[in-house]
Parts: C-alpha cells; sequence; structure tokens
C-alpha cells in the first residue's frame, strides 16, 4: 500500500526532489571551491607550489609588498575612471534611448556588437590601436604623421577598451530606469523656473538613482576583475589584480597569495552588489512615500496653469 | 518661453548626438576587421579585395575546426544539464518551502556576481585538490556552474507570473503531481525554459576566461584558439573568422525569435 503523506511533509520531500540536483552541484562546484580559496588563503606556501597545512597570515602580509600595493591602487583608479567615463557616457545615451520613438531598434543597434565574442572585439582594438594598426596606417595615408603613434600597451588603451567592452552594461540599466521616469515631472520643474540642466540635475538624477547605481556595479565589478583587456592591450605597466591572481596561480604557483587577492577581489564585488541592492530597496521606498506628495504637487500645479 | 524651447532642443540634440557617435563607436571595430578580412594582404594597408583569408579558414585551418567542434560540444552539453537542473530548481524553490531553500537562493546568485577569474581560478584549485584532470569534463563542469544562475532566474521569473490556482485545478481534477509538472507546468514556462537554454549556448560560446584555467591540453575552445593566435599580433584568418561568427550569430538570434514567437502564439 502506498503510503500517504501529510502535506508538510509532501512538500519538503518534493521541493527538495526539484532543487536538490542544482543545491549539490552549486555546494560541489561553487561553495566547496569558495571555501578552499578561504582556507588556502589563511595557510602558509608549499616549498614547490601547492600549500603547507599550516596557519600563517603571510599571503595577506605580502599584498602590502610595494609592487602588490601599486598594481591594486592602479586597478582602483583604472576600474573608477572607466566606470565613470562610461556612467558619463551612458547617462545621455540612455535618456536619447528612453526619449527615443525607435526604441527597439536602438536596443539592438546597442546590444549587436555585444553579441560577438569578447576575445574578438578586444582583437578589434588591437588591429585598430596596434603600430602597423588601421588608425595608424590612416594617418600615414593621410600625412598627418611620418612615425607610428604609440596607442597601444598603455594605461590609456586599457581603459578605451575596457568602456568599449562595458558600456552596454552601463546604457541598459540607465535606459531601463529612464525610460520608467515620468518626464511630466521635468516639465514641471522647468514651469516652475529651473533651467533643463537644473531640472535634470535636481529632479531626474534623484529619480533614477537605483539605475544608476546598478549601472555602476555592472560596470565597476566587471572591470574591477578585469584580465583580458589589461593582459592583451595593457603594457608591462598596466597589470591590474585579476592579472596578478592569474600569474601567481600559473607562474609563481603561490597559492596563498592568489587565494588572498581573489578574497580581496570577492570582498569588493560582494560590498558592491549588497550596496546597490540596499539603494535599490531604500528607493523603492521612499518612492512610496515620495510618490502622493509629488502626485498631489503636479495636480495642484496643472490646476494652477489651467485657470491662468 | 521661445528661449526655453531652445534650451530644450539643444540639450535634446546633445543626448541624441551622444547616442549616435556611441553607436559608431560600437561598430567601427568590428566593421574595420570585417573591412580588412576582405583584404587580399596580411595587415592593415589595403591592397585589393579576395576571398584568400575565407579559403584560408575553412581549407587550411584544422585545428580551428577541431577547436569550434570542443566548443560545441561543450555548449551543447553544459547548456543542457544547466538548463534541466536551474528548471526544476526554479519550480521547487517558487512552490514549496523545505530545509536549505534559502542557502540554494542565495548561492545560485552569487556566480553571476562574482569575477569571472575568481570562478576560474577556484574551480582550477578544487579541480587540482580533488585530482580530477583537466579536460572536457572539467570545462563542462564550470561551464554549467556559470550558466545555471541565468536559467534559474529565467525561469523563477517567469514562474512568478504563473498563477498557482490553474496547479491547485489541475491536482483538484485528480492530476498527479508527475501529470501536473509536465502537462501544467512546463508547457507554461518553456519559452523561459528555451530562452535560458539559448543564453546558455551563447554564454558557453563566448567565455573565454573561465575556460583558460579549466582546460587541459588538447581540450581547448574557440575562443582560446582565438586567443592563441592574437597573443601573436594581428592575424587575417581570425578577421574572417569574425565575420562568418558575426553572421552565425545574427541568423542563430534571428531563428530563434521566430521560433519563440510561434511557441508563444501556440501558447
Amino acid at each position: 500500500m502506498k503510503r500517504i503523506l501529510k502535506p508538510r511533509e509532501r512538500e519538503r520531500m518534493l521541493g527538495t526532489l526539484y532543487s536538490a540536483p542544482m543545491g549539490l552541484w552549486f555546494t560541489l562546484f561553487f561553495t566547496i571551491p569558495i571555501s578552499i580559496i578561504i582556507l588556502y588563503s589563511f595557510l602558509k606556501r608549499g616549498l614547490y607550489g601547492g600549500i603547507e597545512w599550516e596557519f600563517s597570515l603571510s599571503a595577506y602580509q605580502q599584498m602590502f609588498n610595494p609592487s602588490f600595493a601599486k598594481v591594486l591602487f592602479r586597478t582602483v583608479w583604472i576600474s573608477v575612471v572607466s566606470t565613470l567615463l562610461c556612467l558619463l557616457i551612458a547617462l545621455p545615451c540612455g535618456y536619447a534611448m528612453a526619449k527615443s520613438k525607435h526604441q527597439t531598434f536602438l536596443l539592438f543597434l546597442i546590444i549587436i556588437p555585444f553579441w560577438t565574442n569578447s576575445l574578438i572585439r578586444i582583437y578589434a582594438w588591437i588591429s585598430i590601436l596596434s603600430s602597423e594598426g588601421f588608425l595608424n596606417s590612416l594617418l600615414k595615408n593621410l600625412g598627418l604623421i611620418d612615425q607610428s603613434l604609440s596607442l597601444i600597451y598603455n594605461n590609456q588603451a586599457v581603459i578605451v577598451v575596457l568602456i568599449y567592452m562595458y558600456l552596454p552594461f552601463a546604457i541598459l540599466p540607465l535606459f531601463t530606469t529612464i525610460d520608467k521616469f515620468d518626464f511630466a515631472l521635468l516639465d514641471a520643474a522647468r514651469d516652475l523656473g529651473a533651467t533643463k540642466l537644473e531640472s535634470i540635475i535636481r529632479i531626474m538624477i534623484p529619480n533614477i538613482k537605483s539605475g544608476v547605481s546598478t549601472a555602476f556595479i555592472f560596470t565597476f565589478i566587471p572591470i574591477f576583475g578585469a584580465y583580458t583587456v589589461p593582459l592583451l592591450v595593457g603594457g608591462k605597466d598596466s597589470t591590474m589584480i585579476g592579472n596578478i591572481i592569474v600569474d601567481q596561480v600559473s607562474k609563481t604557483r603561490n597559492w596563498p597569495l592568489a587565494s588572498a587577492f581573489s578574497m580581496v577581489l570577492t570582498l569588493i564585488s560582494l560590498v558592491g552588489v549588497f550596496w546597490m541592492l540596499y539603494n535599490g530597496k531604500q528607493e523603492q521606498h521612499q518612492k512610496k512615500n515620495n510618490q502622493q506628495a509629488l502626485e498631489q504637487n503636479i495636480k495642484l500645479h496643472y490646476s494652477q496653469r489651467g485657470r491662468k | 518661453m521661445s528661449q526655453q524651447r531652445n534650451t530644450s532642443k539643444t540639450q535634446f540634440s546633445f543626448s541624441y548626438s551622444m547616442l549616435s557617435l556611441v553607436i559608431v563607436f560600437l561598430f567601427i571595430p568590428l566593421f574595420v576587421v570585417v573591412f580588412f578580412s576582405f583584404n587580399s594582404i596580411k595587415g592593415m594597408q589595403w591592397e585589393s579585395a579576395s576571398l584568400i583569408w575565407y579559403k584560408t579558414l575553412i581549407y587550411e585551418s584544422p585545428s580551428l575546426w577541431a577547436a569550434f567542434r570542443n566548443s560545441l560540444i561543450i555548449a551543447l552539453t553544459s547548456s543542457l544539464s544547466a538548463t534541466i537542473l536551474g528548471s526544476l530548481a526554479a519550480i521547487g524553490i517558487k512552490w514549496y518551502r523545505f530545509k536549505g531553500r534559502s542557502y540554494i537562493t542565495t548561492v545560485s546568485y552569487l556566480p553571476m556576481v562574482l569575477p569571472e577569474v575568481i570562478i576560474g581560478i577556484s574551480m582550477l584549485i578544487f579541480f587540482s585538490a580533488v585530482k580530477i584532470r583537466l579536460g572536457l569534463f572539467t570545462i563542462f563542469v564550470a561551464h554549467t556552474t556559470f550558466n545555471l544562475p541565468f536559467v534559474f532566474m529565467l525561469v523563477s521569473a517567469r514562474l512568478d507570473e504563473f498563477d498557482y490556482s490553474t496547479l491547485e485545478a489541475a491536482r483538484d481534477l485528480g492530476a498527479n503531481e508527475r501529470q501536473t509538472l509536465l502537462k501544467v507546468i512546463i508547457p507554461s514556462i518553456i519559452p523561459a525554459v528555451l530562452s535560458g537554454f539559448l543564453m546558455c549556448i551563447t554564454m558557453s560560446l563566448e567565455d573565454f576566461v573561465i575556460t583558460f584555467f579549466v582546460s587541459g591540453p588538447g581540450s581547448g575552445t574557440l575562443p582560446l584558439y582565438v586567443y592563441s593566435m592574437i597573443r601573436y599580433g594581428v592575424s587575417p584568418v581570425i578577421n574572417a573568422l569574425t565575420f562568418v561568427m558575426i553572421l552565425g550569430t545574427m541568423l542563430i538570434a534571428f531563428f530563434f525569435r521566430k521560433f519563440l514567437k510561434t511557441v508563444a502564439a501556440s501558447n
């Protein structure tokens, strides 16, 4: 005879049955590997690569070694500069797209280049910027220069290509939030005497804060962890934290140090994500409070204008 | 008033010209590469039109095609396993309360937000700690892992729109668990499952960083092959490959859109 389960038991069993495979998969291939990294970062380096089972903080101490500290510092400034530039470029783009009648088409145009393999996109920049590349031969043919300019293998090239790679990550969230923004508010502000720029800075920006923070995180985290771009278009003074991690694993075979750097990268990414979630929640809360006041103001405003 | 109108117009055209510039900026590198794939000589000086690099690509690049075959195998198998595991888990998480539910939800978002280097390194260290040889299998595992969150997210979003009373109705009418799953739940989430599957395929074909860490000798995928070629400078064969890949993705996207539309219509 079939045993009849109580509803509670049945629910538990079915839920586990459906979700356990993925849960086990993540435990085995995500949670355990990440835990190993955390563990290794507190161990001593083995003589011939690998680790020794002895607690030690030397990996974290080594991070303050001037040559590593410099890379850490460089990673921060390259990421901040390229993320801010991404946002500055993406903001008017998102605005124009939200105002446009051809939204689907424009979205399509922004996304298509993205479908191309990321290595190929980096390669395209190499073939444009390199000393025998497109830009140099174009300028030579036009007679503007005699000697090739060195456009690649420096920090500027890294920043340009990073912006190229992650710009759509900034445009898309900004577009979606600006699209939801009520443009009547801008008109209201203008009618109340604000200039266009003022109305954008004081009315629109506070209202699309969650989009801005999403765009910031979506671009900042992958840029901060960038590996291929600095490797392929950067010079020997453009290594970033991602490159150090890989070098420590594959060349120097210092696993504890690589793990410690990975911890830094992970923590910064997680802080960013939680900040984004917190901002989104706060804004939702604020919106509820503001909504009524705003609506009343606008109604009042329009009724007054009608009377004029 | 007229002055205000004017400022409004200049602002508007500022954002519009910015957008146009960005679109040009996004497309120019690809156009340059595709244009020079029809060049008869190596290098970025235009000589004359020719299809020689396409010939080389098709007939004289066996290792490229071997890498492409690896890519396809990995993409299909990892997307399939990620789609099955992710969809089932989404159903379980959405409708049932059980131990470990919040653990699974949290852990399923993390691989999406962590930098790729971290996922790659942690897997490499894990595989060498448990002494699994790097090869196609380890790439399969890694790709399934980074694909899973996306399927899980897409299917969960679809299930949020699903009307729970349909499920109760099916049960009241005597359907057992297997019948509800096969005849009610799966047909209604199939568009999300399919788009999840396609997303997995594209992400798997595209991935370089994670694959780079977990691949062994002879198991290189197409991006790894491209990487090994571009490390040594500009190669016209890669130019030709770029154009073929762009055409390929456009075609797949086009047919898939049509396919999804018919699925949505028949629902």
